[in-house]
């Protein structure tokens, strides 16, 4: 398998690594970075579990992936922010906060990618309906809570309003 | 003078605090097994799975596998001659002689890497002989079906399970109370039905994780997302015949596990891998596909139900068969047949009852226990029966509901009285929530409204014995860490055992903790996390031990203060007395004691509570007749109503509101009681309309994400209402019992009962998919 030198923003701080061809970004971050935040629940592109936000060179923002089906070669000179980097010195990000005081966590493994899925979708949308915060949520399966205090979660983060600190 | 109450009721019990884990979740810092960190010394494990349902394994040759480098080590069913099961010891680790589905495990692999462990798979040469298969558990019964386990007779099995040698019965519950055949004649109704439950899968979202490694003393640790670290111990160590002191099992938070994770299933393969390559950590991950079929599935259960009533509507009899699919191995199965036995006329007061729940062996996925136990499935069928006998009388389907569900002081069918029970307050509260008997407009003309109604109960089933025990000590500031042995698996025991810790004690919630990760070796001992036992169980132990650890602080300030502990109290994190008002805090207290107040030298020391817990009242039952004083500990009841929405153009069924009313004895901490009951009813409405394991020979279809769907954003209710009811245990934890499972049990009959009062069908079995819904109107002729 060839090995190839990459650069890449993770939550702010420049990452050096040397990756094989077939490495995921999610095999970049869990074992070779040790950010085990972001969860492997299918490693098919199905749970959500493993959702990060990835700004690839120009982009403005990142957008949500699922990091399990995205190679670490393609993330060279991209920005990703991972569950670990949403809180800033301390303070929770508004969609953090929110989601435990609505009482969206119970077993916690999705609740990163649901955060991270969360606050993609208030990037772009600071006011979304109900209907499009459900539609930005499809694609992060959670077997615990029913959503619907999720939804609730993420309705009260978009009144707090943007998080504190630069979300790259 | 004031004196003090023995179990002080003041907060945070009965408070809506918020969870103890929360914090660490919403970080990513929260740990999961798959997080620890091993070193560049892992080794990565594959399982080698049988493509047959039924067959011998005549040869295997792993000379092949053994050769590829980066192979440290493959190891058979030779390693494993013991047998292991939690209920009836009826499976090796790995497959020896025979295989028994589609996924059995054959052989395992320890590599460098998960890659070279997947390669080495290819190169082991299996020889297998097929044989005939059983693939329905009515078949299975007949004395010409395949015979799955010869040696079922030889099992060792716990004394409330009863085998039939030479059959493909491990268990067969039976109730026998008054006189059914007799009953019939005296019936103004009587309804008979057939439904069929498919497997489901428990998914949670982590899949299963286990790391083994063993010293060179023969030490053995294992970390895994487990429900089960002390019945993992006990199981692993008797199959392998060594002490259960020698196993340390490390399990961490649990990433969702509805019964998946609970007893032993794929732990013990990586203990067995991991002894082939001492000192080396093995770690065992199943992918996504093996978790749909190689773990525990919910059983397959066909049920026929024959139901009579008087002209008032008042059920007189009542004749029910359960026949479960419980696959290969029914180490766990025999237990949810036992329950599905005793609780097999669901919560009626019924006079005349005849219940037969059978566990048959088939070759399909292992059954193991699922949020529910059995009840999900048999209320599945039971519920939409009732309601069609309720309309053959032309009785509104709540109000039979009223005249006939259990109440407290009547005898269950198994001949024990029946405690104080808010079933009947749940039903008034569901029913008044949902609107019932006033059905609104649809929102289009080519849909129908309807509205469904069922109810429930379940008993935490377990041993009569099962035991909890809990560990209340002091810090220097006075913090308090809890030490227990059962999970927190997201429903929320951790922040629960922190609120009675911090009220049994007289400390605001802020200073308990709860020790974790859970481990053998230094947590007290707890059965299982399992059977929403824990609130009422492990809640116990916690409560025992915190007041234990209040009185040795009191007895210890009574002396120094020259007082009576009776008049001495901890209120907010500081002794006061009523009689003198003096204060103090108890950081000056629960270590380092206090000066004697005779002279020199100290009284008291570190402040260290013990608590424990085990019901000692439940009785054995005649195998003959399910008859005796005291079948379970308790039962928990509730109601649920659902409106939904029938597309007649597509078939597609929207819920669009949900009720849940359940009597939960107390609410400890309410909201997370409602986000239970709100979680469950989702579930249960992903049952109801999406999950399925399409089983073909054995062979499961749908092993993905994309083929079998469970419940997205799109697919909760816009609403749903959850209702606490409060009706006391008399032996829980300030009244308290559990919740965890029973929200799911009565959603997908609600619905079903639904689409009827809508359009007027019924359909055989779930899920309730549009294609399925549309086809069955239209054979009714309600659609062209």
């Amino acid at each position: 398998m060839s090995l190839h030198h990459i650069t890449l923003t993770i939550n702010g701080a420049v990452e050096r690594a040397t990756v094989p061809a077939n490495l995921t970004l999610l095999q970049l971050l869990r074992e070779t970075l040790a950010l085990t935040g972001t969860k492997n629940g299918c490693a098919a592109g199905e749970c959500g579990a493993c959702t990060v936000l990835l700004a690839l060179p120009g982009a403005e923002r990142g957008e949500p992936v699922n990091s399990c089906m995205v190679l670490a070669v393609e993330c060279d000179g991209a920005a990703v922010v991972t569950v670990e980097g949403l809180a800033h010195d301390h303070q929770l990000d508004p969609v953090q906060q929110a989601l435990l005081e609505a009482g969206g966590v119970q077993c916690g493994f999705c609740t990163p990618g649901v955060l991270i899925s969360a606050r993609a979708l208030l990037d772009r949308n600071p006011r979304p309906s109900e209907a499009e915060i459900r539609e930005a949520l499809v694609g992060n399966l959670c077997r615990c809570t029913g959503y619907l205090r999720i939804i609730a979660g993420i309705q009260a983060a978009a009144q707090l309003g943007a998080p504190a600190g630069p979300a790259a | 003078m004031l004196k003090t109450h023995p179990t002080p009721a003041r907060g945070p019990v009965g408070e809506s605090v918020a969870r103890l884990d929360g914090q660490e979740k919403v970080t990513g810092a929260a740990q999961f097994a798959d997080d620890i960190q091993f070193g560049p010394g892992l080794l990565h494990a594959r399982i080698l799975r049988s493509p047959h349902a039924h067959a011998l394994i005549k040869r295997i040759d792993a000379s092949r596998a053994l050769a590829l480098p980066g192979v440290r080590a493959v190891v058979t069913g030779e390693q494993t001659p013991g047998y292991i099961g939690l209920y009836l010891q009826d499976r090796h680790i790995f497959c020896r002689d025979r295989v028994r589905y589609i996924g059995d495990p054959v052989a395992g692999v320890a590599a460098v890497d998960e890659q070279t462990a997947e390669k080495a798979l290819d190169l082991i040469e299996v020889e297998y002989e097929p044989l005939p298969a059983v693939f329905d558990p009515v078949a299975g019964t007949r004395p010409d079906a395949p015979l799955l386990h010869p040696d079922l007779g030889q099992y060792e099995a716990v004394n409330f399970i009863f085998p039939k040698p030479n059959t493909n019965i491990s268990n067969h519950f039976k109730i026998r109370r008054g006189d059914v055949a007799g009953a019939w004649a005296q019936c103004a109704a009587v309804v008979e039905r057939e439904y069929r439950v498919p497997h489901i899968q428990h998914v949670p979202i982590e899949p299963h994780v286990a790391v083994a490694k063993w010293d060179e003393k023969g030490k053995i640790t294992l970390w895994a997302s487990s429900q089960s670290p002390f019945a993992q111990r006990n199981l692993i160590a008797k199959a392998l015949h060594i002490s259960q002191s020698q196993i340390q099992v490390v399990a961490p938070y649990v990433g969702g596990g509805f019964g998946a994770k609970a007893g032993v299933s794929m732990e013990a393969l990586a203990v067995v891998i991991a002894g082939a390559v001492k000192g080396r950590p093995v770690k065992l991950r199943l992918t996504r596909e093996e978790e749909f079929f190689t773990t525990f599935v919910r059983q397959g259960l066909v049920a026929r139900f024959k139901l009579g009533c008087d002209t008032e509507g008042r059920l007189l009899a009542l004749e029910n068969t359960y026949y479960w699919d419980a696959g290969a191995y029914t180490e766990y199965g025999v237990n949810m047949t036992r329950a599905g036995g005793y609780s097999g006329t669901g919560p009626y007061d019924v006079p005349n009852v005849s219940v037969d729940s059978i566990c048959v062996y088939t070759n399909h996925p292992v059954g193991g226990p699922m949020r529910g136990f059995g009840m999900p499935e048999l209320h599945a069928g039971l519920e939409q029966a009732m309601d069609d006998l309720a309309r053959s009388i032309q009785l509104d389907p709540v109000e039979f509901r009223r005249r006939n569900c259990i109440r407290g002081g009547d005898t269950v069918a198994t001949g024990m009285t029946m405690h104080p029970t808010g079933l009947p307050d749940c039903i008034e509260q569901a029913a008044a929530a949902i609107n019932w008997g006033h059905k609104a407009p649809p929102s289009a003309p080519t849909k129908r409204r309807g509205k469904g109604f069922a109810i429930m109960w379940k008993a935490p089933a377990m041993p009569p014995n099962a035991g909890s025990s809990a560990r209340v000590q002091f810090n220097e500031d006075a913090t308090v860490t809890v030490s227990v042995g059962g999970q927190e698996i997201g429903q929320g025991t951790f922040t629960v055992m922190a609120q009675m810790a911090a009220a049994a004690l007289g400390v605001p919630y802020e200073w308990v903790k709860v020790a974790g990760p859970v481990d053998t070796d230094y947590s007290p001992y707890e059965w299982q996390t399992v059977a929403s036992r824990l609130t009422w169980s492990m809640g116990n132990a916690v409560k025992a031990a915190a007041l234990d650890a209040r009185r040795q602080v009191l007895e210890m300030v009574a002396q120094a203060w020259k007082e009576n502990p009776d008049d001495l109290d901890i209120v907010n994190g500081q002794v006061i007395s009523y009689k003198t008002e003096e204060a103090r805090s108890l950081k000056d207290i629960v270590i380092y004691g206090l000066p004697n107040p005779d002279g020199d030298g100290w009284i008291g020391g570190p402040v260290l509570g013990r608590g424990s817990f085990m019901p000692t009242y439940v009785t054995g039952l005649d195998a003959e007749t399910g008859q005796g004083p005291r079948a379970v500990v308790h039962y928990t009841t509730g109601a649920q109503a659902v409106e939904v929405e029938v597309d007649l153009e597509t078939g597609k069924v929207e819920v669009l509101r949900g009720v849940a009313a359940f009597d939960v004895g107390k609410a400890i901490n309410p909201e997370m009681v409602k986000a239970q009951m709100e979680g469950g009813l989702v579930q249960g409405i992903s049952t109801a309309f999406f999950e399925g394991l399409k089983l073909k020979d054995g062979r499961v279809q749908n092993p993905s994400f994309v083929d079998y769907r469970i419940a997205t954003a799109a697919d909760a209710p816009p609403q749903v209402e959850a209702i606490i009811v409060e009706v006391a245990q008399d032996d829980g934890p300030w009244g308290a019992r559990g919740i965890g499972e029973h929200s799911m049990v009565p959603t997908l009959p609600a619905i079903a009962n639904a689409i009827y009062d809508a359009v007027g069908i019924r359909m055989d079995a779930p899920p309730f998919s549009a294609e399925k819904v549309f086809m069955a109107m239209r054979q009714a002729g309600v659609v062209q």
